[in-house]
């Protein structure tokens, strides 16, 4: 009785080591491209340098050379956290008991001690402004994402419904930026558990959100239901096929759907331009824009008026779990991940490599599809050509972040989500471009994609051998 | 032993089948240009109609030369006819070889028709819209050559867009800060040259998927350029305001007609283009250095054992290829522009894979692929202007629907070098 006990935590806590490790490649990736961001926002202030200037206009010889000190001790403390016989008398006598890294220890001192060094310098002001530069932005970006929390508190105290909209809106609106992720994050996700990877996915994005426009303005006298149910099907539908040119290539051709999906998203971006310069125009509009979708096609809304959280959201949370079930549960979604895993071997099991990969084509593309549809139903209400600012392609690393992974891919959409909504914010107060949300996008997926990288900053057993692999070269 | 094998077709007879397939798939496409063509651009044509094509150039060359002043309906008639001839011919006798010479030159007939129909009662510069098509085709010439040298080494490059991004930024920046345009140049090509090194390194050392890799770098470079765009270069518009390369005639054949104005009065960038054409084409396929290189991208175990160093030989075609396409990024903003806006490569460096692709990884074919791409965008942008009742979107889908199609391989199979986007592992 105990013994079986004994293995059953013995099992849990292995799996909760696996959980671990497998969460902690991305959290680092996460905390290293934080700190490569706020280093960017540093250097690139303007006011540092002046400062830096007359820092260095104040110079003496003794200061010159503390800072000297200063900054060498940085690299010297990687260097000594390096030397064995260090390593093996801390380890020894002080660091085993409390079993922390020997090394990280070491280069935290060092960097304590050349701050300290910088400060006597003369390098004060450089420092506190470059510390206060950092800490406005990213605050402003967390303000931003996710709203004040005592004031979120008070509202809630008060029960006033106008004080918690406004309270909450942050947050609320993090979740409305979090939403064409999670549908965009699923649509490669369940393509690369097959083993295709599919750049088509903003291209799918805006036939879908054509699709859903074109049903929800010109299917009149609808009761609400029936028409957001039939404009999200066409949106699903209109994005399955779009993706289903890519497969049928892929299958009957064999031509490869990675140049087929990135010329396919220009074909849908010009077909999109021009039907909304022709065909489904605004009359009354000098710019590109649709008509207005029927009130009873849109995504009904849970809060007044400016609040915008609307039904995508749940659909979306909805869709992640139902694809997690498909993908784990069911014997199509094993023969799925078996064609991703090895094509050759799920052939020998007799599995039809071929309608795999349709089928998963053509999920992505629904998924893709959808959340264009969920754009035009829940925010936008009509079809311009700016709707997605990349949604498409940022799902990609989402996907690859999230580990393919259906819920995994809600927490890393969420997490970007609330990263886009805070960084507006950001640009207003700190006066620190959106974009650096891209840049440290990039510098995530390479971490994650080479985590050779991490591995090595942070001193990791090289444990997961386990590569991203979405597709070697054109041929095949 | 004859009777098993008495009815099955060795490998050439299949691949004589497949041939004659493919010629009978030609001769209808050819046909049915020609019927549509006739179909398409006839009706509400009236007999006095004409079409005008203005081949003089002013400002350009001085000689004159008469306007080109076709009769809409009978033209039309008759290219359409002689399109149909020939389909006619490729489904009874079959040009053999020759087919996809035919169709090409079908194709160009059914675009000419197009124009003779869009310019109907009206007229239009040829001669400026071909030198517009060349002067479009030449970013797409040196990303399709950027492509070519990497993946000619076995390194699937996405990443083309990128570097072309960053170098147009950094040669913008850098001339204008200096005032020295050559100096933009070189700063641009040290800029796109580096991130080609860290796509190398990324794909080479730590062995990333290579399309992964050539994403990060793509999202990468969108980033930065747009960060350090809004944060300085709408600050200081002194720092986005670099000089252009100005135009270089080549004495006495650019005084040519026609010619002359298309080929022999451009900037420098454009001989450069053509010059890299060359050289690339002859170091690849005629140097030891270009056959080791090939070797490596088609059986690096085999180039190994050889005792080449494929490891090497890949990052030096990748930086290469950087190079190759911060020429083409540098002309956007140096040669043509002058100023940096966002994203301002729009999709060229996709266009140029496109062109690698379709002209078969070889740098010919990339050129003439280039240039049809080049006269596609070029004809958008005239059809525009001359309000023909056709969209200039749905033309402007041609490149990317004929990629595809040239993908599907109905024009002819189009191969990757064998090892293209395999990592290498030595087994030493």
């Amino acid at each position: 009785m105990s013994r079986t006990k004994k293995i059953d935590s013995n099992k849990e806590r292995k799996k909760l080591l696996v959980f671990w490790k497998s969460i902690r490649l991305p959290i680092l990736a996460f905390l290293t491209a934080f700190l490569a961001g706020a280093i960017l926002i540093i250097f690139t202030d303007l006011s540092i340098y002046a400062l830096f200037n007359t820092a260095v206009n104040h110079l003496t010889v003794g200061r010159g050379i503390l800072a000297i000190i200063g900054i060498a001790t940085i690299p010297a403390s990687f260097w000594i956290g390096n030397l064995n016989f260090i390593q093996g008398f801390l380890k020894k006598n002080v660091l085993n008991i409390w079993s922390i890294s020997i090394r990280g220890t070491i280069v935290v001192f060092g960097v304590i001690l050349a701050i300290f060094l910088l400060n006597l310098a003369g390098f004060s002001a450089v420092l506190s402004t470059a510390l206060e530069i950092s800490y406005t932005a990213y605050h402003s970006l967390f303000a931003g994402s996710i709203g004040n929390f005592s004031e979120i508190v008070d509202a809630f105290q008060s029960g006033n419904i106008d004080q918690i909209t406004e309270a909450i809106n942050p947050l609320s609106e993090s979740l409305v930026a979090a939403t064409p992720y999670i549908f965009g994050a699923l649509s490669v996700a369940i393509a690369l558990r097959c083993g295709i990877f599919n750049i088509g996915t903003e291209g799918q994005l805006y036939i879908g959100a054509l699709a859903s426009t074109i049903v929800g303005i010109y299917l009149k006298g609808l009761p609400a239901f029936v028409h957001i149910f039939l404009a999200l099907l066409a949106g699903g539908l209109a994005g399955a096929f779009w993706a289903g040119i890519p497969a049928i290539l892929k299958t009957r051709f064999g031509s490869n759907e990675v140049i087929n999906t990135i010329m396919l998203n220009y074909v849908a971006f010009k077909f999109v331009e021009f039907m909304l310069i022709g065909p489904i125009h605004r009359p009354d509009q000098p710019e590109p824009f649709s008509a207005y979708i029927l009130p009873s096609a849109e995504l009904p809304r849970f809060l007044p008026y400016p609040n915008r959280f609307h039904l995508g959201f749940f659909i979306a949370i909805g869709l992640a779990v139902f694809m997690y079930w498909f993908l784990f549960k069911t014997p199509t979604g094993l023969e799925i991940r078996l064609v991703g895993k090895n094509p050759n071997a799920a052939k020998y099991a007799g599995i039809n490599i071929k309608n795999k990969y349709i089928l998963a084509f053509l999920i992505s593309g629904a998924m893709a599809g959808l959340a264009g549809a969920n754009e035009i139903l829940g925010v936008n209400h009509y079809l311009s050509g700016t709707i997605s600012p990349g949604y498409g392609f940022e799902s990609i690393s989402l996907s690859i972040l999230g580990n393919n992974h259906p819920i995994g891919v809600i927490f890393t959409s969420l997490m970007f989500g609330f990263l886009r909504n805070g960084s507006t914010r950001m640009q207003n107060i700190a006066r620190v471009p959106i974009e650096i949300i891209t840049i440290m996008q990039a510098l995530i997926i390479s971490f994650i994609a080479a985590p050779t990288i991490i591995q090595k900053l942070f001193r990791l057993k090289d444990d997961d051998k386990e590569r991203i692999v979405v597709t070697r070269g054109w041929g095949k | 032993m004859n009777k098993i094998f008495k009815n099955t077709h060795t490998s050439k007879d299949l691949i004589f089948i497949a041939e004659r397939k493919r010629y009978r798939t030609i001769g209808i496409v050819i046909t049915l240009l020609g019927i549509l063509s006739a179909l398409l651009f006839t009706p509400g044509a009236e007999s006095g109609q004409v079409s005008t094509f203005v081949l003089n150039s002013p400002g350009l060359v001085e000689a004159q030369v008469a306007d080109l002043v076709l009769p809409t309906f009978a033209s039309i008639m008759v290219l359409s006819v002689l399109a149909a001839f020939l389909g006619i011919y490729q489904l009874v006798r079959s040009f053999g070889k020759r087919s996809n010479m035919v169709l090409g030159l079908v194709l160009l007939l059914f675009v000419f028709s197009f124009m003779i129909w869009a310019t109907k009662d009206k007229s239009i510069n040829l001669t400026g819209m071909l030198r517009l098509s060349v002067v479009q085709a030449i970013p797409l010439i040196f990303g399709a050559l950027s492509g070519i040298l990497s993946e000619r080494a076995g390194v699937v490059n996405i990443a083309i867009e990128g570097l072309m991004l960053i170098a147009a930024m950094v040669g913008v920046i850098v001339s204008s800060a200096t005032g020295n345009i050559h100096l933009g140049l070189l700063a641009a090509l040290l800029a796109s040259g580096l991130t080609a090194l860290l796509h190398a390194t990324l794909c080479i050392r730590y062995k990333v998927d290579q399309i992964i890799s050539g994403m990060v770098i793509n999202i990468f470079a969108t980033g930065i350029t747009s960060y350090v765009g809004i944060k300085f270069l709408i600050e200081f518009p002194n720092l986005n305001l670099s000089g252009l390369y100005p135009n270089f005639a080549i004495p006495t054949l650019s005084g040519l007609p026609i010619l002359g104005p298309i080929f022999f009065n451009q900037n420098i960038f454009f001989y450069l283009a053509f010059i890299l054409l060359v050289v690339i084409h002859l170091a690849l396929f005629y140097t030891p250095w270009g056959l080791r290189t090939r070797m490596v991208g088609e059986h690096p175990r085999a180039a190994d054992t050889l005792g080449i160093n494929v490891t090497r030989k890949r990052y030096v075609a990748v930086v290469l290829s950087g190079i190759a396409a911060g020429l083409g990024g540098a002309y956007l903003t140096l040669g043509a522009v002058g100023r940096f806006n966002r994203l301002m490569t729009a999709g060229r460096g996709y266009i140029g894979l496109a062109a690698m692709i379709f002209g078969n990884w070889n740098p010919f074919g990339a050129l003439g692929a280039s240039l049809i791409f080049g006269f596609a965008s070029s004809l958008e942008s005239k059809i525009s202007i001359l309000q023909a009742p056709i969209p200039s979107q749905i033309l402007g889908m041609a490149p990317y629907l004929a990629t595809i199609i040239i993908l599907v391989g109905v024009i002819g199979k189009v191969t990757a070098p064998a090892a293209d986007g395999q990592p290498y592992e030595s087994e030493g």
